[in-house]
């Protein structure tokens, strides 16, 4: 909502509030002013003239010389380019040291050898919003009334010496979409008078033309008021008014149009004006649209409608959409002298509903929406008339006709003062209560400790108690509230167990160097059909609705992805190596269409790829391989305390065949680590890239409630022997290991793999594994001869099992 | 005899000290003291001796042996001394040559916000619950008094998967949610932080997913001066330093009366400046008491209780306290800005 000033001041005295303190004390009661904006963008001495002739000039075809009686005894000389500038014209007029918006400084000056005093203005030139002049506006310069006393500040004329402020208006505060609204606010916040229009009369019609009104929408549209004016004139409405608008960001029209909307301003009531020669008997029906009904609205566009359509009829085609915009047949028009005027209530739902469906939405319906004040509906629609008499010689042909279902409800809400101080925590006098709902107009009869307050009709956002409590609370003045610390019952506050494993997890990845992302949840199909994610791929991505865009489509299922994407961002950019990792959810559900909320897993994501440290003075650049991934999350799982966790090879679209691992727990795949296929790779220009993708779940599963226990320190000395063995190259060790661990049962310590190695000297197909063993018993010291028969044991098991052979 | 012992000892002393070195020592040591050394050939001329002379001479011997032996220690240490610190010159380096990196990487500069709105409200008492990102429009509006056609939904246009389901476009939904777990039981502390997400173009402002940390407190007894005690208290801890706070009126479905707070500017102190728009202040949340429907609705009695509830954006904290000019930075993962965080 954009408030004038200058305007708001015919309603209440602001002779000693300027307009920063105005909008200070609204932002304090709760409407916050966005923007006050100086309306004279810095002009000065810019007036009026009188265009007394008009010349050609000399050597410019396009040039005219104007002699200009601006007030002063000589006349100005004034070379011009504007084409519609003509003799007998009132102009503004920048003299010599004028100054124009934007800082441009107007000086004496020779245009083609002929010397021009200064510059006669278009009104764009003075500041005038573009958007909302008219085309002639818009090219020439600009003409003032016949009217205006030369020599005057145009400023005065064109109403510049005025501040708007645009009000940010929360969706309960409908009551301030009008002057008068606003009005009441600023004079309850200042604690000041407020002066309504004076009392207009309804005035008796001169002629009788028919008007009928039918409701026939229930709720959607309770009361309606009309009215038949007859005689009018259009014509441009005078400057005063234009000026408002304009202030208002309101496009001037004609004078019947800008009527109809300076009442909207004022009232917050919008009112429709039909022409009346287009009503078929003078009958408006009011009714909810037939399936497939079409209406071409005044903007020419043929609208399809529903049953939800509320429609304003004559009984035989629909004339317009109710409080969204009237129809192109009973526009109003250059030959139009009779209309038929609308003023109603239409319900928000409908109006809000309709808007949207139509994707049209306006001054008017964006007032209908939050619902108009209903006991302002007639004074309006009186205010109107009276304004078409003043300024388009137009008669009320018709008494204003109401039709409504049923009456309005006064709403009397009742406060206990108990309960006010209870909530805010501050101790207000009732007096200083009693005050604030004068100062509101709240009319209020207080009983022993409560308060019965009438609501006035302007105010349809107080209905209940607390209510009347954020009335007085913001009255009264949020900064007197104190501040007090805690109360009662203490609680102990912590992170749930499983929030504190996500944090560790965070930080020891970070420790080991990688960097956290935040990626966004919504992503596109393509991206994520790129590489398989195993653990999900009974579900399809969720979509959206209405997507924004086909980059934020679908809910993502993997995070690895976005990492990729963050990855190809970075290297582009010169990073030489990128490690990263996000925490984040994935979506999954395996329903079509969605008709439970879906699951919401936490999913653990990394990517390394490039060299992740730099080349050093007397080190090489060290670029990630399997292992030394592998590793890193090896290095979590024992800060998180989570063992048996064990790796199988794995091949999956988009991962490197030969160098992809499942990750298991207990068995159970939890996760995927592996080298990233390297035409995935090549596509986001990236080196070698390993990427890994774990469910947290089964891990804070695993981890719940584990505490680790201290064991005794080993007493007695532990056995070392080597155990070197050649077995087939495409054994995996860790069944080597398995076997190991399993024969060597208790007294087994420790298992190290120590070397690995293929070459002639082994064999074709073959390979060698080395491993350290250590043997040890708890309470007592091995002897040389009970390792002995436990390690021959062993070997023969790994023979009989894989074949493997002691090397010699 | 005993002069050759004497001369023997000078000799001796002299070699020791002139000795280049433990190599050459050791070659003094084998002259003068081995099994075939002068000393032992010394010795064995003892038998020719009187027995009145023998042991005076012998105890000679044995004076000049263990001297010998001393110097020679002594002689030993120094030369092992003067080798280790040659060495110790030799391996001198240039310390100011480049460290070798230990890996670090960052936590994001919006979780770590989060991790300190987390622990600044655990230690006032404040449990931290979190709830589904894809909410029902019952959870994520009509239990918080925004009905459908509510005017306030135009506020916070909204992703829809299908009619009854969208991405969450506050994490208030996870306050019902836990006020509907507790059945009615208090205290409610509780702070609720996650992603939500919302119809915006991306923008320096604006992020079509951002995140958010919504509290609540439901209890006997509670009054606004205590939602104010408690966020200026947050206030001044998150932003480590002493702030003034002011509450001004403003409007959310779920909470009446509803504010917004404000804190004396914190790049300017409240002087004004670009970032506070020359006002002295700048806006960090949104709170309220909860709307007795809200209560009602989650099985509270609104009579017997009441509470109030706050909203905030990490994002905009971030943006704040790291002075960050853009939010796109936040979730664009550039390392170069990243790696401006790594202290967080």
């Amino acid at each position: 909502m954009l408030v004038s000033y200058r305007w708001l001041q015919q309603y209440v005295d602001l002779k000693d509030v300027t307009p920063a303190q105005l909008a200070e004390a609204l932002t304090r009661g709760g409407i916050e002013v966005d923007v006050i904006e100086n309306r004279d963008g810095g002009v000065e001495k810019v007036i009026v003239g009188y265009v007394a002739s008009v010349e050609p000039h000399p050597d410019a075809e396009k040039l005219r010389v104007c002699s200009i009686d601006a007030g002063d005894e000589e006349r100005l000389q004034i070379v011009c380019g504007a084409a519609n500038v003509a003799q007998g014209q009132k102009v503004p007029v920048a003299i010599h040291g004028a100054k124009l918006p934007g800082g441009v400084k107007i000086k004496k000056s020779k245009l083609r050898g002929i010397s021009s005093q200064g510059m006669v203005c278009s009104a764009k030139e003075l500041g005038l919003p573009e958007k909302l002049l008219s085309k002639e506006q818009q090219e020439g310069i600009l003409v003032l009334p016949e009217d205006v006393a030369v020599g005057t500040d145009v400023k005065e004329i064109l109403g510049l010496n005025d501040h708007v402020l645009e009000l940010d208006l929360t969706p309960n505060r409908s009551d301030c979409l009008s002057m008068i609204g606003v009005a009441y606010e600023v004079a309850a916040l200042l604690d000041r008078e407020v002066n309504l229009p004076e009392g207009i009369e309804e005035g008796s019609a001169g002629a009788e033309k028919s008007l009928d009104i039918v409701l026939d929408a229930e709720e959607d549209c309770p009361f309606y008021a009309a009215r038949v004016i007859e005689g009018l004139q259009l014509a441009p409405s005078p400057q005063w008014l234009q000026n408002i608008l304009l202030a208002a960001g309101i496009r001037p029209i004609n004078n019947i149009v800008d009527v109809t909307n300076y009442v909207m301003l004022e009232t917050g009531q919008p009112l429709h004006a039909f022409d009346y020669d287009q009503v078929t008997d003078g009958e408006i029906v009011v009714r909810r649209a037939h399936p497939g009904e079409q209406v071409v609205t005044l903007d020419g566009v043929t609208r399809a409608c529903d049953e939800e359509t509320l429609l304003i009829t004559d009984g035989t085609r629909p004339i317009g959409i109710a409080g969204v915009m009237g129809g192109a047949d009973s526009e109003v028009t250059v030959a139009t002298t009779t209309i038929l005027l609308e003023s109603a209530y239409f319900a928000p739902p409908s109006v809000r509903r309709t808007g949207r469906k139509l994707g049209l939405r306006s001054e008017a319906s964006s007032r209908f929406e939050k619902g108009v004040d209903p006991e302002r509906i007639v004074p309006a629609l009186n205010r109107a008339v009276q304004l078409f008499g003043e300024l388009a010689s137009g008669r009320p042909a018709s008494e204003v006709k109401t039709e409504s279902l049923g009456g309005i409800n006064d709403v009397t809400v009742t406060l206990r003062h108990e309960r006010l101080i209870a909530v805010l925590g501050v101790q207000i006098p009732e007096e200083a209560v009693c005050d604030i709902f004068r100062r509101l107009r709240f009319p209020m009869e207080k009983g022993d400790g409560v308060y019965r307050v009438q609501v006035p009709s302007r105010r349809p956002d107080i209905s209940i108690e607390v209510d009347l409590i954020e009335e007085v609370a913001r009255l009264y003045g949020y900064h007197r509230i104190p501040t007090t610390l805690p109360w009662g019952q203490q609680s102990p506050g912590a992170l749930t167990e499983e929030q504190q494993i996500r944090r560790i997890i965070r930080r020891t990845l970070r420790t080991a160097g990688l960097f956290e992302v935040l990626n966004y949840s919504l992503t596109s199909p393509a991206r994520l059909s790129e590489l398989e994610a195993p653990l999900v791929k009974e579900y399809r991505p969720i979509r959206l609705n209405m997507p924004m865009s086909d980059e934020r489509k679908v809910l993502r299922t993997s995070l690895i992805p976005q990492l990729i994407e963050t990855a190809e961002y970075n290297i582009h950019r010169r990073e030489s190596g990128v490690a990263l990792f996000e925490l984040g959810k994935i979506y999954l559900s395996d329903e079509k269409k969605l008709t439970q909320l879906p699951q919401e897993k936490w999913e653990l994501a990394g990517l390394i790829t490039g060299e992740t440290v730099a080349k050093h003075w007397d080190q090489e650049a060290k670029k990630p391989d399997f292992f030394s991934v592998k590793g890193l999350l090896e290095h979590l799982f024992i800060r998180l305390g989570v063992e048996n966790v064990t790796m199988r090879g794995a091949r999956y679209q988009g991962w490197h065949p030969g160098r992809t691992a499942e990750v298991l727990l207990d068995g159970e795949p939890i996760g995927l680590l592996g080298q990233l296929h390297p035409r995935v790779a090549e596509a986001h220009d990236l080196d070698e890239t390993y990427v890994f993708q774990v469910l947290v779940a089964p891990l804070i599963a695993k981890i719940d409630g584990i505490i680790p226990m201290a064991r005794p320190l080993p007493k007695f000395p532990a056995v070392s022997r080597d155990l070197a063995l050649v077995v087939k190259e495409d054994i995996p060790v860790a069944l080597l290991e398995e076997t190991i661990r399993e024969v060597g049962g208790a007294l087994l310590e420790s298992v190290t793999l120590f070397d690995v190695f293929t070459g002639a000297q082994i064999g074709e197909g073959k390979k060698n594994v080395a491993y350290a063993l250590s043997y040890r018993a708890e309470e007592r010291t091995l002897t040389d001869e009970e390792v002995n028969v436990l390690h021959s044991k062993i070997v023969n098991q790994l023979g009989d099992r894989f074949g493997a052979m002691l090397r010699q | 005899m005993r002069e050759r012992l004497e001369l023997l000892k000078k000799e001796a002393e002299a070699a020791i000290e002139a000795a280049k070195g433990l190599e050459q020592l050791r070659d003094v040591k084998v002259k003068y003291l081995g099994k075939k050394g002068e000393l032992t050939t010394v010795l064995r001329g003892m038998k020719d001796l009187s027995a009145e002379d023998r042991p005076v001479i012998g105890g000679l011997a044995n004076e000049v042996r263990t001297g010998l032996e001393k110097k020679l220690t002594e002689k030993e240490e120094e030369l092992r001394e003067a080798a280790l610190d040659a060495r110790l010159e030799a391996e001198a380096i240039d310390v100011t040559l480049a460290a070798r990196p230990q890996p670090l990487g960052g936590i994001h500069p919006i979780a770590a916000v989060v991790e300190q709105i987390e622990d600044i409200f655990t230690g006032m008492g404040f449990e931290v619950a979190e709830g589904p990102e894809v909410e029902t429009d019952q959870y994520n509006f009509e239990a918080l008094n925004l009905p459908q056609d509510h005017p306030a939904r135009d506020m916070q246009d909204s992703f829809y998967i299908t009619p009854e389901i969208l991405l969450r476009t506050h994490t208030s939904p996870v306050q019902v949610r836990t006020m509907e777990a507790k059945e009615g039981q208090v205290p409610v502390k509780i702070i609720c932080p996650g992603k939500v997400y919302r119809r915006d173009d991306d923008d320096a402002t604006h992020s079509h997913q951002f995140y958010q940390v919504e509290g609540l407190v439901v209890d006997r007894g509670i009054a606004m001066s205590e939602l104010h005690g408690i966020l200026a208290t947050f206030a001044e801890k998150i932003f480590g330093m002493a702030l003034e706070t002011r509450l001004r009126p403003s409007y959310f479905p779920f909470t009446e009366p509803s504010v917004e707070m404000d804190i004396t500017c914190i790049k300017c102190s409240g002087k004004g400046c670009r970032m506070c728009k020359q006002t002295g202040w700048i806006e960090i949340l949104g709170a309220g008491m909860v709307h007795p429907r809200v209560l009602e609705g989650a099985g509270y009695d609104s009579e017997r209780y009441t509470g109030f509830a706050f909203g905030m954006g990490p994002d905009r904290i971030a943006l704040l306290k790291y002075g960050i000019d853009d939010i796109r930075h936040l979730y664009t993962n550039d390392l170069k800005f990243l790696r401006q965080f790594q202290s967080v």
